[in-house]
Protein backbone atom coordinates (compact mmCIF):
# COMPACT_ATOMS: atom_id res chain seq x y z
CA UNK A 1 0.00 0.00 0.00
CA UNK A 2 1.38 3.17 -1.21
CA UNK A 3 0.89 6.63 0.46
CA UNK A 4 -1.71 7.39 -2.66
CA UNK A 5 -3.85 4.12 -2.18
CA UNK A 6 -3.78 4.90 1.57
CA UNK A 7 -4.97 8.35 0.48
CA UNK A 8 -7.29 7.24 -1.97
CA UNK A 9 -9.22 4.68 1.07
CA UNK A 10 -8.98 7.57 3.32
CA UNK A 11 -10.63 9.84 0.90
CA UNK A 12 -13.19 7.55 -0.01
CA UNK A 13 -13.99 5.98 3.40
CA UNK A 14 -14.69 10.20 4.65
CA UNK A 15 -16.72 10.61 1.91
CA UNK A 16 -19.26 8.32 1.99
CA UNK A 17 -19.18 8.32 5.60
CA UNK A 18 -20.21 12.32 5.38
CA UNK A 19 -22.51 11.43 2.69
CA UNK A 20 -24.31 9.10 4.89
CA UNK A 21 -24.45 11.55 7.77
CA UNK A 22 -25.91 14.50 5.71
CA UNK A 23 -28.82 12.43 4.59
CA UNK A 24 -29.67 11.08 7.82
CA UNK A 25 -28.88 13.30 10.52
CA UNK A 26 -31.70 15.01 11.90
CA UNK A 27 -30.53 18.53 12.56
CA UNK A 28 -29.86 20.03 8.92
CA UNK A 29 -27.18 22.48 10.44
CA UNK A 30 -25.49 19.32 10.59
CA UNK A 31 -26.14 18.23 7.49
CA UNK A 32 -24.77 21.16 5.71
CA UNK A 33 -21.84 20.81 8.09
CA UNK A 34 -20.95 17.16 7.02
CA UNK A 35 -21.75 18.08 3.09
CA UNK A 36 -18.31 20.50 3.81
CA UNK A 37 -16.74 17.35 4.74
CA UNK A 38 -17.87 15.49 1.71
CA UNK A 39 -16.83 18.42 -0.54
CA UNK A 40 -13.39 18.51 1.34
CA UNK A 41 -12.81 14.86 0.42
CA UNK A 42 -13.69 15.24 -2.96
CA UNK A 43 -11.60 18.10 -3.49
CA UNK A 44 -8.59 15.35 -2.28
CA UNK A 45 -9.65 12.91 -5.04
CA UNK A 46 -9.40 15.64 -7.58
CA UNK A 47 -6.26 16.80 -6.41
CA UNK A 48 -5.17 12.73 -6.71
CA UNK A 49 -6.90 12.44 -10.01
CA UNK A 50 -4.45 15.57 -11.37
CA UNK A 51 -7.35 17.87 -11.28
CA UNK A 52 -5.72 20.67 -8.81
CA UNK A 53 -7.30 23.91 -10.11
CA UNK A 54 -11.18 21.83 -10.25
CA UNK A 55 -10.00 21.20 -6.37
CA UNK A 56 -9.54 24.60 -5.76
CA UNK A 57 -12.90 25.99 -7.05
CA UNK A 58 -14.84 23.13 -5.77
CA UNK A 59 -13.65 23.63 -2.53
CA UNK A 60 -14.06 27.85 -2.90
CA UNK A 61 -17.56 27.70 -4.78
CA UNK A 62 -19.33 24.82 -2.88
CA UNK A 63 -17.83 24.61 0.46
CA UNK A 64 -16.60 28.13 0.56
CA UNK A 65 -20.03 29.92 -1.10
CA UNK A 66 -22.83 27.28 -2.05
CA UNK A 67 -22.89 25.94 1.75
CA UNK A 68 -22.37 29.45 2.92
CA UNK A 69 -25.67 30.50 1.27
CA UNK A 70 -27.30 27.12 2.74
CA UNK A 71 -26.39 28.10 6.29
CA UNK A 72 -27.66 31.80 6.05
CA UNK A 73 -30.91 30.44 4.61
CA UNK A 74 -31.37 27.83 8.07
CA UNK A 75 -30.12 30.69 10.01
CA UNK A 76 -33.01 33.06 8.76
CA UNK A 77 -35.47 30.17 8.41
CA UNK A 78 -34.60 29.38 11.77
CA UNK A 79 -34.90 25.60 11.32
CA UNK A 80 -33.40 22.85 13.44
CA UNK A 81 -34.22 19.21 15.02
CA UNK A 82 -37.25 20.27 16.19
CA UNK A 83 -38.71 21.75 12.89
CA UNK A 84 -37.42 19.03 10.96
CA UNK A 85 -40.18 16.81 8.94
CA UNK A 86 -40.11 13.34 8.95
CA UNK A 87 -41.19 10.98 6.59
CA UNK A 88 -42.73 7.31 8.08
CA UNK A 89 -40.92 4.35 8.27
CA UNK A 90 -41.55 2.98 5.44
CA UNK A 91 -41.04 5.28 3.20
CA UNK A 92 -37.26 5.12 4.45
CA UNK A 93 -37.28 1.46 3.92
CA UNK A 94 -38.83 1.88 0.46
CA UNK A 95 -35.83 4.60 -0.13
CA UNK A 96 -33.60 2.26 1.04
CA UNK A 97 -34.51 -0.25 -0.86
CA UNK A 98 -35.19 1.52 -4.32
CA UNK A 99 -31.60 3.47 -4.17
CA UNK A 100 -29.65 -0.10 -2.96
CA UNK A 101 -31.75 -2.18 -5.84
CA UNK A 102 -30.37 0.36 -8.20
CA UNK A 103 -26.98 0.65 -6.69
CA UNK A 104 -26.39 -3.14 -6.78
CA UNK A 105 -27.42 -2.96 -10.98
CA UNK A 106 -24.64 -0.64 -11.41
CA UNK A 107 -22.26 -1.83 -9.13
CA UNK A 108 -22.81 -5.20 -10.84
CA UNK A 109 -22.13 -4.11 -14.11
CA UNK A 110 -19.08 -2.22 -13.34
CA UNK A 111 -17.76 -5.26 -11.97
CA UNK A 112 -18.76 -6.96 -15.24
CA UNK A 113 -17.16 -4.16 -17.64
CA UNK A 114 -13.54 -4.88 -18.70
CA UNK A 115 -11.74 -2.05 -16.75
CA UNK A 116 -10.03 -3.40 -14.78
CA UNK A 117 -6.95 -2.84 -17.11
CA UNK A 118 -7.38 0.71 -16.69
CA UNK A 119 -4.41 1.88 -14.42
CA UNK A 120 -2.46 5.68 -14.22
CA UNK A 121 -0.72 7.03 -12.23
CA UNK A 122 -2.11 9.20 -9.59
CA UNK A 123 -0.60 12.98 -8.80
CA UNK A 124 1.75 12.93 -10.97
CA UNK A 125 0.59 15.48 -13.99
CA UNK A 126 0.76 19.05 -14.02
CA UNK A 127 -1.93 19.18 -16.75
CA UNK A 128 -4.98 20.68 -14.47
CA UNK A 129 -2.52 23.42 -13.32
CA UNK A 130 -3.97 26.68 -13.97
CA UNK A 131 -1.70 27.60 -17.14
CA UNK A 132 -2.74 24.54 -19.07
CA UNK A 133 -6.20 24.96 -18.15
CA UNK A 134 -6.72 28.69 -19.12
CA UNK A 135 -4.54 28.14 -22.51
CA UNK A 136 -8.05 25.87 -23.56
CA UNK A 137 -10.57 27.87 -21.99
CA UNK A 138 -9.65 30.85 -23.83
CA UNK A 139 -9.39 28.62 -26.72
CA UNK A 140 -11.78 26.21 -27.23
CA UNK A 141 -13.94 26.70 -24.85
CA UNK A 142 -14.15 30.56 -25.53
CA UNK A 143 -18.12 30.40 -25.91
CA UNK A 144 -19.05 28.06 -23.42
CA UNK A 145 -17.29 30.50 -21.38
CA UNK A 146 -18.95 33.69 -22.41
CA UNK A 147 -22.70 31.45 -22.23
CA UNK A 148 -21.81 30.52 -19.05
CA UNK A 149 -21.45 34.73 -17.75
CA UNK A 150 -25.14 34.92 -19.79
CA UNK A 151 -26.22 32.15 -17.41
CA UNK A 152 -24.92 33.62 -14.57
CA UNK A 153 -26.63 37.37 -15.23
CA UNK A 154 -30.01 35.64 -15.72
CA UNK A 155 -29.92 33.44 -12.65
CA UNK A 156 -29.06 36.31 -10.53
CA UNK A 157 -31.80 38.87 -12.43
CA UNK A 158 -34.07 35.92 -11.54
CA UNK A 159 -33.27 35.25 -8.24
CA UNK A 160 -34.01 38.99 -7.78
CA UNK A 161 -37.35 38.71 -9.03
CA UNK A 162 -38.45 35.46 -7.75
CA UNK A 163 -36.83 36.07 -3.67
CA UNK A 164 -38.68 40.20 -3.77
CA UNK A 165 -40.98 40.54 -1.60
CA UNK A 166 -44.31 41.56 -2.93
CA UNK A 167 -45.24 44.86 -1.10
CA UNK A 168 -48.80 45.07 -1.62
CA UNK A 169 -51.53 43.10 -3.36
CA UNK A 170 -52.19 46.03 -5.73
CA UNK A 171 -47.99 45.62 -7.11
CA UNK A 172 -48.61 42.14 -7.13
CA UNK A 173 -51.64 42.07 -9.37
CA UNK A 174 -50.28 44.35 -11.22
CA UNK A 175 -46.98 42.57 -12.02
CA UNK A 176 -48.96 39.31 -12.85
CA UNK A 177 -50.86 41.05 -15.31
CA UNK A 178 -47.46 42.39 -16.97
CA UNK A 179 -45.97 39.20 -16.98
CA UNK A 180 -43.67 39.92 -14.43
CA UNK B 1 2.85 1.16 -6.36
CA UNK B 2 0.68 4.68 -7.37
CA UNK B 3 -1.67 2.86 -9.06
CA UNK B 4 -5.65 2.88 -8.24
CA UNK B 5 -7.79 0.97 -10.33
CA UNK B 6 -10.49 3.17 -12.54
CA UNK B 7 -13.41 0.88 -10.98
CA UNK B 8 -12.69 1.79 -7.04
CA UNK B 9 -13.30 5.86 -8.26
CA UNK B 10 -15.94 4.51 -9.81
CA UNK B 11 -17.71 2.73 -6.65
CA UNK B 12 -16.61 5.36 -5.02
CA UNK B 13 -18.88 7.93 -7.08
CA UNK B 14 -21.62 5.30 -7.45
CA UNK B 15 -22.23 5.39 -3.49
CA UNK B 16 -22.29 8.91 -3.38
CA UNK B 17 -24.82 9.05 -5.96
CA UNK B 18 -27.18 6.21 -4.85
CA UNK B 19 -26.82 7.83 -0.86
CA UNK B 20 -27.80 11.30 -2.91
CA UNK B 21 -30.56 9.61 -4.24
CA UNK B 22 -31.90 8.02 -1.00
CA UNK B 23 -31.58 11.78 0.86
CA UNK B 24 -34.05 12.75 -2.01
CA UNK B 25 -36.23 10.19 -1.78
CA UNK B 26 -36.41 10.23 2.13
CA UNK B 27 -36.23 13.82 2.96
CA UNK B 28 -39.17 16.59 3.27
CA UNK B 29 -36.66 19.50 4.10
CA UNK B 30 -36.58 20.64 0.74
CA UNK B 31 -33.45 22.24 1.98
CA UNK B 32 -32.04 19.19 2.79
CA UNK B 33 -33.09 18.05 -0.95
CA UNK B 34 -31.36 20.66 -2.63
CA UNK B 35 -28.45 19.10 -0.69
CA UNK B 36 -28.87 15.26 -1.92
CA UNK B 37 -28.49 16.88 -5.69
CA UNK B 38 -25.46 18.28 -5.02
CA UNK B 39 -24.42 15.20 -3.62
CA UNK B 40 -25.43 13.95 -6.92
CA UNK B 41 -23.92 16.81 -9.22
CA UNK B 42 -20.73 15.97 -7.25
CA UNK B 43 -20.79 12.21 -7.25
CA UNK B 44 -21.08 13.02 -11.19
CA UNK B 45 -17.89 15.33 -11.47
CA UNK B 46 -16.06 12.27 -10.25
CA UNK B 47 -16.71 10.26 -12.62
CA UNK B 48 -16.03 13.01 -15.43
CA UNK B 49 -12.32 13.65 -13.69
CA UNK B 50 -11.59 9.83 -13.49
CA UNK B 51 -12.76 9.36 -16.87
CA UNK B 52 -10.74 12.13 -18.65
CA UNK B 53 -7.22 11.69 -15.93
CA UNK B 54 -7.79 7.80 -16.96
CA UNK B 55 -8.41 7.74 -20.56
CA UNK B 56 -7.19 10.77 -22.13
CA UNK B 57 -4.56 12.27 -19.49
CA UNK B 58 -3.14 14.75 -22.16
CA UNK B 59 -6.58 16.35 -22.93
CA UNK B 60 -8.65 18.38 -20.60
CA UNK B 61 -12.24 18.03 -21.70
CA UNK B 62 -13.69 15.99 -18.56
CA UNK B 63 -12.12 19.11 -16.69
CA UNK B 64 -14.27 21.69 -18.61
CA UNK B 65 -17.25 19.66 -18.10
CA UNK B 66 -17.16 19.75 -14.35
CA UNK B 67 -16.11 23.22 -14.27
CA UNK B 68 -18.92 23.95 -16.34
CA UNK B 69 -21.23 21.76 -13.66
CA UNK B 70 -19.79 23.34 -10.50
CA UNK B 71 -20.84 26.87 -12.47
CA UNK B 72 -24.50 25.84 -13.66
CA UNK B 73 -24.74 24.22 -10.08
CA UNK B 74 -24.22 27.17 -8.31
CA UNK B 75 -26.49 29.01 -10.02
CA UNK B 76 -29.09 26.72 -9.53
CA UNK B 77 -28.73 26.19 -5.69
CA UNK B 78 -29.39 30.70 -5.76
CA UNK B 79 -32.25 30.08 -7.79
CA UNK B 80 -34.04 27.20 -6.10
CA UNK B 81 -32.94 28.72 -2.74
CA UNK B 82 -35.10 31.95 -4.19
CA UNK B 83 -37.89 29.94 -4.94
CA UNK B 84 -37.89 27.75 -1.34
CA UNK B 85 -37.32 31.37 0.73
CA UNK B 86 -40.65 32.57 -1.68
CA UNK B 87 -42.81 29.29 -0.38
CA UNK B 88 -41.58 29.82 2.97
CA UNK B 89 -42.94 33.25 3.09
CA UNK B 90 -46.41 31.79 1.52
CA UNK B 91 -46.20 28.56 3.69
CA UNK B 92 -44.74 29.06 6.58
CA UNK B 93 -42.92 25.87 6.19
CA UNK B 94 -40.59 24.01 4.20
CA UNK B 95 -41.97 20.88 4.15
CA UNK B 96 -42.05 19.62 0.59
CA UNK B 97 -45.77 18.26 1.24
CA UNK B 98 -47.33 21.47 2.38
CA UNK B 99 -46.73 22.68 -1.20
CA UNK B 100 -49.38 20.87 -2.39
CA UNK B 101 -51.90 23.60 -3.59
CA UNK B 102 -52.23 22.28 -7.61
CA UNK B 103 -51.92 19.04 -6.40
CA UNK B 104 -54.74 16.88 -8.42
Amino acid sequence: MGTTQLLFWFLSILAILGAILVVTSKNPVHSVLWLIVVFVAISGHYILLDAQFLAIVNLIVYAGAIMVLFLFVFMLMNLNADTEPQKNRWLKIAGVVTGGALLLVLVAALKKADLKAQMAEMGKGDIGLIHNLGLVLFKDYVVPFEISSVLFLSAMVGVVVIGKKAEEDKTTLGSQKYGG
Amino acid sequence: MNQIPLSHILFVSTALFFIGMYGLFTRRNMITMLMAVELILNSVNINFIAFNKYLYPEKLEGVFFSLFIIAIAAAEAAVAIAIIINLYRNLHSIDVEAADEMKF
